[in-house]
């Protein structure tokens, strides 16, 4: 195996793992702050359909990049006003939102069928994209992957760093006190359902517009599922989203690659590998029961309705 | 319960439902297995559709259900189309066999037309199916001809007869411009998820292969190829648009001709039980233009297409040696049409074990 | 303007009555304006809906298929649920309970005689309670989270399903598509009135599962600690109840009827095993049980509305030419409602104008 093919290989894996580390953590957030959303598969497919028309209407990726960004956000309030302001159940609501994300984006997707899309342009650093295997790896990837990684340590510095992060994980820990100690509980939780749609929106356009540059009902194929398993996966760390995010794209790419060699397993048990891997990492972490205690948000999925 | 119907009936004429609306000589219905949406199986039998509406006008009433899952929902739809007056119905997918025949044993009067199944339990069902395993050969030969490594790259979804019989037809068609050419299968285990395909394609590509071919629906495959320099292959539709410096050409399912026929039997009272397996020469498999290629190579497929057509020329025909050393056909023999139907093994030059072997 | 929620003391049973009437009553009018603007008759559309599929003795029986394993797997989720343990997974114990009930049909097939369904109902409860233990065990044992590994098993099942009905179980005379040899008569779940349709003993099931499902979480001990566990583990344990055994147990009973819900529609209604057996009855019915209150009545109304719902959305496809994309939106509209309308049973809701004390930015100067 050449060099090159190596870069190639790891670069699959990036690509395939982006929309999930981007997903997951937009939830990492939501869920830090006690709010269990299950409706990023539907928030993400809305987030893809909206990338590639915005796309085809402005001619450029970065306009699906914002009308994915806002119209995720829009349809994760949909969720908001029903399980923060209405305080109905937040995993009911979110398999609903999920419900109405594919039926919506199917609806609105029809005109797009069969039409090619707009490729996001990767970036290109004279100089240092020419460079031999970190230049192509490091500097020559879509915007997007440079967002993600923009996002997790954004995401990281401002839930242990900021003051802001700290009410917001109060707020997750146990809004009874959060509330009682003034803050905002349903303000603040309403921004991060909204963070959490925005991020799943971003990841859906990274599949109309990076991933498979297409539109294609149904696209997004249960990455949102895999996206929420990671965030419990990573115990509710941003930096595990982002190992389990690549570990997830890289057992999936390294099936293909073991069937292509001629290795003779069922492909049934490759395909299930990614899944059966998760659960084993996952026990393993979960065994040190400190260490996940400790970051599981107490008030995740509880809802909360203020005594005025 | 009678009281009960009587009432909401009167309700609807209330509200001003109506009933029978059909004016048509007619009635024509379909019910598929995915989204019309997903620009392969489904799409193109909707496309069928609207060449029966084409073709027919007001004379037809056409109906479809898109997304009907295979299993108790199946029987369901089946049955509400029967009860709504259709005269014939195409039910799309293999997996609709034993619900296509449950619901044509209660309703002899309706028409049933079920897509790559087997079975027909009753007089009033027919089966229809088409050798896109022809186009496959094309293909092969195209392939073995425009490769410069002498590996190709096949994206199969599932490992059921038609996708094996694929895959051979293939490499049959490779070996018989290049004895040596070597065909890597990559199993997805889905018929449609454009990422995994991506995915699928990307390392078929990084083992080498510098042509792509698929089994699955999506074109996703197709844009990895485009921005990887190879070429490849399309599936179901002309894909185009999705590969302009890229796909060689594409088997295109083209159902209209057959619906347009069946439908016609149907109103002039001549519809009788069947089981077609059509190929080119039906025309229910045509190939997308040849392009990206040179002129010869154009013209050899041309020239092998014709054969198919009329006949001359037969993919399964022998001396063919299957994977495992075996002799299969010997030379000049034709392989059975219950052989074909029922494919579970490789030929010799496939890259892979066929699961479950 | 503010909205403002205010928890009543007791559920009110006024809005308890009255609130699913104004839930089908908003979700009337919004689907009506949804369907105007998409140019289809709106009464119409409502009607092929809600009163289409309830015209015809088939279709009803059609509504009893359809909401059988909806209803059987939602009554135990409302166990794992109660009791404060995510079952995400009821997809997959659905799979794999309808595999285990499968292994006397094709494993036997020669074996006759009357106990065969019964001990295939068995079977699918046992395979069924089994893949539930697996996230049971590991969260009892190691504290794994069980959302994610309920759900990844789901996954599992569905690809071993696949490799064994394509591989060791294949109909040997199916031409090599991926199906098992059809049931023998033996093993098919009879149907309850064959003469009118297909509505089979699976719905009698549910029936009894709802039942005792109210039975025993309302009158026992056990749904007591159900109750007192899900609330909170720590005053559980000072009850004397253990929280380990709960999660098995609620974990097992779930995964149980999960099962006994696929063989069920197995035996029931398809006849054999096929790589598809299930259209996500098992995430579907998640939603059935929130929407029945994790109440065994409610959850059986709930299970009933949601398969007319889609019942009624291929009705509408037929009668009015819509989408079967128009039919999950609409289907959307329908939930949210409902799930906004039970706000009302438990909260009173208020509007205000906003209090100056927590906005003095408004105040004028």
């Amino acid at each position: 195996m050449t060099p090159e093919v190596i870069v190639s290989i790891i670069a699959t894996v990036m690509t395939a793992a982006t929309p999930l580390l981007i997903a997951a953590t937009g939830e990492l957030v939501v869920e830090r702050a006690g709010v269990l959303n299950l409706g990023v598969e539907g928030m993400m497919v809305v987030g893809a359909v909206a990338g590639f028309a915005g796309a085809q209407l402005t001619g450029n990726a970065w306009g699906g990049v914002g009308l994915a960004i806002a119209c995720g956000a829009a349809f994760s309030l949909l969720f908001g006003i029903l399980a923060l302001t209405l305080a109905t159940n937040q995993v009911a609501t979110g398999l609903s939102l999920t419900l109405l994300g594919l039926g919506v984006s199917g609806m609105v997707g029809e005109a797009f069928i069969g039409q090619p899309g707009v490729k996001m342009a990767s970036v290109n650093i004279p100089g240092l994209s020419d460079l031999p295997i970190v230049g192509p790896l490091l500097f020559g990837q879509d915007p997007i992957f440079y967002i993600s990684i923009a996002l997790v340590v954004g995401v990281s510095w401002f839930l242990f760093k900021t003051r802001a992060g700290l009410q917001l994980r109060a707020i997750g820990n146990n809004h009874g006190s959060a509330h009682a100690l003034g803050i905002r509980v349903i303000t603040v939780r309403y921004l991060a359902v909204m963070f959490g749609g925005a991020c799943a929106g971003l990841a859906g356009a990274q599949l109309s517009l990076v991933y498979t540059p297409q539109w294609t009902e149904d696209m997004t194929a249960g990455r949102g599922w895999i996206a929420l398993a990671l965030v419990v996966f990573a115990s509710w760390r941003p930096g595990r989203v982002l190992i389990g995010a690549y570990l997830f794209g890289a057992v999936t790419i390294a099936q293909f690659h073991a069937q292509a060699f001629g290795v003779a397993i069922p492909s049934q048990l490759l395909s299930a590998l990614p899944y059966v891997s998760t659960i084993v990492v996952l026990v393993l972490i979960s065994a040190n029961r400190r260490m996940t205690m400790q970051n599981t948000p107490a008030a995740l999925g509880k809802t909360f309705v203020p005594d005025h | 319960m009678n009281k009960v119907k009587t009432a909401l009936l009167a309700a609807a004429a209330v509200i001003g439902v109506s009933g029978q609306a059909a004016a048509a000589d007619a009635k024509a219905c379909w019910i598929y297995v995915g989204p019309i949406g997903d620009f392969g199986w489904s799409y193109q039998h909707h496309a069928g559709l609207l060449d029966v509406e084409k073709a027919f006008g007001d004379r037809v009433e056409t109906a479809y259900l898109e997304s009907v899952a295979e299993g108790a929902d199946a029987e369901r739809a089946i049955e509400r189309f029967a009860r709504s007056g259709c005269d014939i119905i195409f039910t799309t997918s293999f997996g609709y066999m034993e619900a296509t025949n449950a619901v044509a044993e209660r309703f002899p009067d309706v028409k049933f037309e079920h897509a790559t199944g087997y079975r027909r339990d009753h007089p009033n069902v027919t089966t229809f199916n088409s050798k896109f395993y022809q186009g496959r050969y094309i293909q092969g030969q195209i392939a073995a001809k425009m490769s410069e490594t002498g590996v190709a790259g096949y994206i199969a979804s599932f490992p059921i007869p038609e996708v094996v019989r694929g895959i051979n037809s293939f490499i049959l068609g490779a070996q018989s411009v290049n004895p040596d050419f070597s065909l890597k299968v990559v199993w997805v285990n889905t018929w449609f998820d454009p990422g995994k395909e991506a995915d699928a394609a990307k390392a078929l590509v990084d083992q080498g292969v510098d042509i792509l071919t698929q089994h699955t629906d999506s074109t996703a495959a197709m844009q990895v190829a485009e921005e990887r320099g190879i070429k490849a292959f399309g599936q179901a539709s002309d894909m185009q648009a999705f590969g302009v410096n890229t796909q060689l050409t594409s088997i295109i399912d083209d159902w209209g001709p057959y619906y347009v026929e069946r439908v016609q039997a149907v109103l002039d009272g001549t519809w009788e039980q069947q089981d077609v397996w059509g190929g080119m020469i039906e025309g229910h498999v045509a190939m997308a233009p040849y392009r990206n290629m040179p002129y010869e190579v154009a013209a050899t497929a041309k020239i092998t297409e014709r054969d198919i057509m009329i006949g001359r020329s037969e993919p399964f025909t022998g001396p063919i040696t299957k994977q495992d050393g075996s002799e299969w056909l010997p030379a000049g023999q034709r392989a059975e049409i219950g052989e074909l139907l029922s494919m579970d093994f490789y030929v010799q030059g496939v890259d892979d074990q066929l699961p479950q072997q | 303007m503010r909205l403002e929620l205010e928890k009543r003391g007791e559920h009110s049973a006024m809005f308890s009555a009255i609130s699913p009437i104004i839930a089908v009553a908003v979700t009337a009018l919004l689907g009506a304006l949804m369907f105007a603007a998409l140019g289809k008759p709106p009464l119409q559309a409502l009607y092929s809906y809600f009163i289409e599929p309830l015209t015809e003795v088939w279709s009803i029986h059609e509504l009893l298929v359809k909401a059988t394993p909806l209803i059987l797997i939602a009554l135990g989720l409302a166990f794992c649920f109660r009791s404060n343990n995510w079952n995400i997974g009821a997809e997959g114990q659905f799979i794999i309970g309808a595999m285990a009930g499968s292994i006397i049909p094709v494993m036997f097939p020669d074996l006759r005689g009357p106990w065969i369904v019964p001990a295939m109902m068995i079977c699918g409860m046992i395979g069924g309670g089994l893949y539930a233990f697996i996230p049971a065990v590991l969260k009892a044992r190691f504290n794994t989270n069980e959302i994610l590994s309920s759900l990844m098993l789901v996954y599992v099942a569905e690809l071993f399903l696949d490799w064994t009905i394509r591989g060791p179980w294949r109909d040997p005379d199916g031409f090599g598509f991926p199906q098992t040899q059809r049931f023998h008569a033996d093993a098919i779940l009879p149907e309850m009135f064959s003469a009118s349709g297909r509505a089979h003993f699976g719905f009698v099931f549910a029936i009894l599962a709802t039942l005792v499902a109210w039975y025993v979480l309302s009158k026992t001990m056990k749904g007591f600690e159900i109750r007192v566990l899900g609330e909170s583990a720590r005053a559980g344990g000072f009850a004397g109840f253990n929280a380990k055994r709960m999660i098995i147990f609620a974990f097992v009973v779930s995964g149980a009827l999960a099962g006994l819900a696929g063989i069920s529609e197995v035996s029931g209604a398809i006849g054999q095993l096929r790589p598809s057996i299930s259209p996500g009855y098992g995430f579907t019915a998640i939603i059935v049980a929130f929407l029945g209150r994790l109440n065994p009545a409610g959850i059986f109304a709930a299970g009933l509305v949601l398969a007319l719902s889609y019942l009624g959305g291929e009705a509408a496809q037929i009668s009015i030419g819509v989408s079967d994309k128009v039919a999950s939106v609409f289907q959307g509209i329908l939930l949210f409602t409902v799930l906004a309308c039970d706000t009302l049973i438990r909260y009173r809701v208020r509007l205000r104008s906003s209090a100056p004390a927590l906005a003095p930015e408004s105040v004028a100067p």
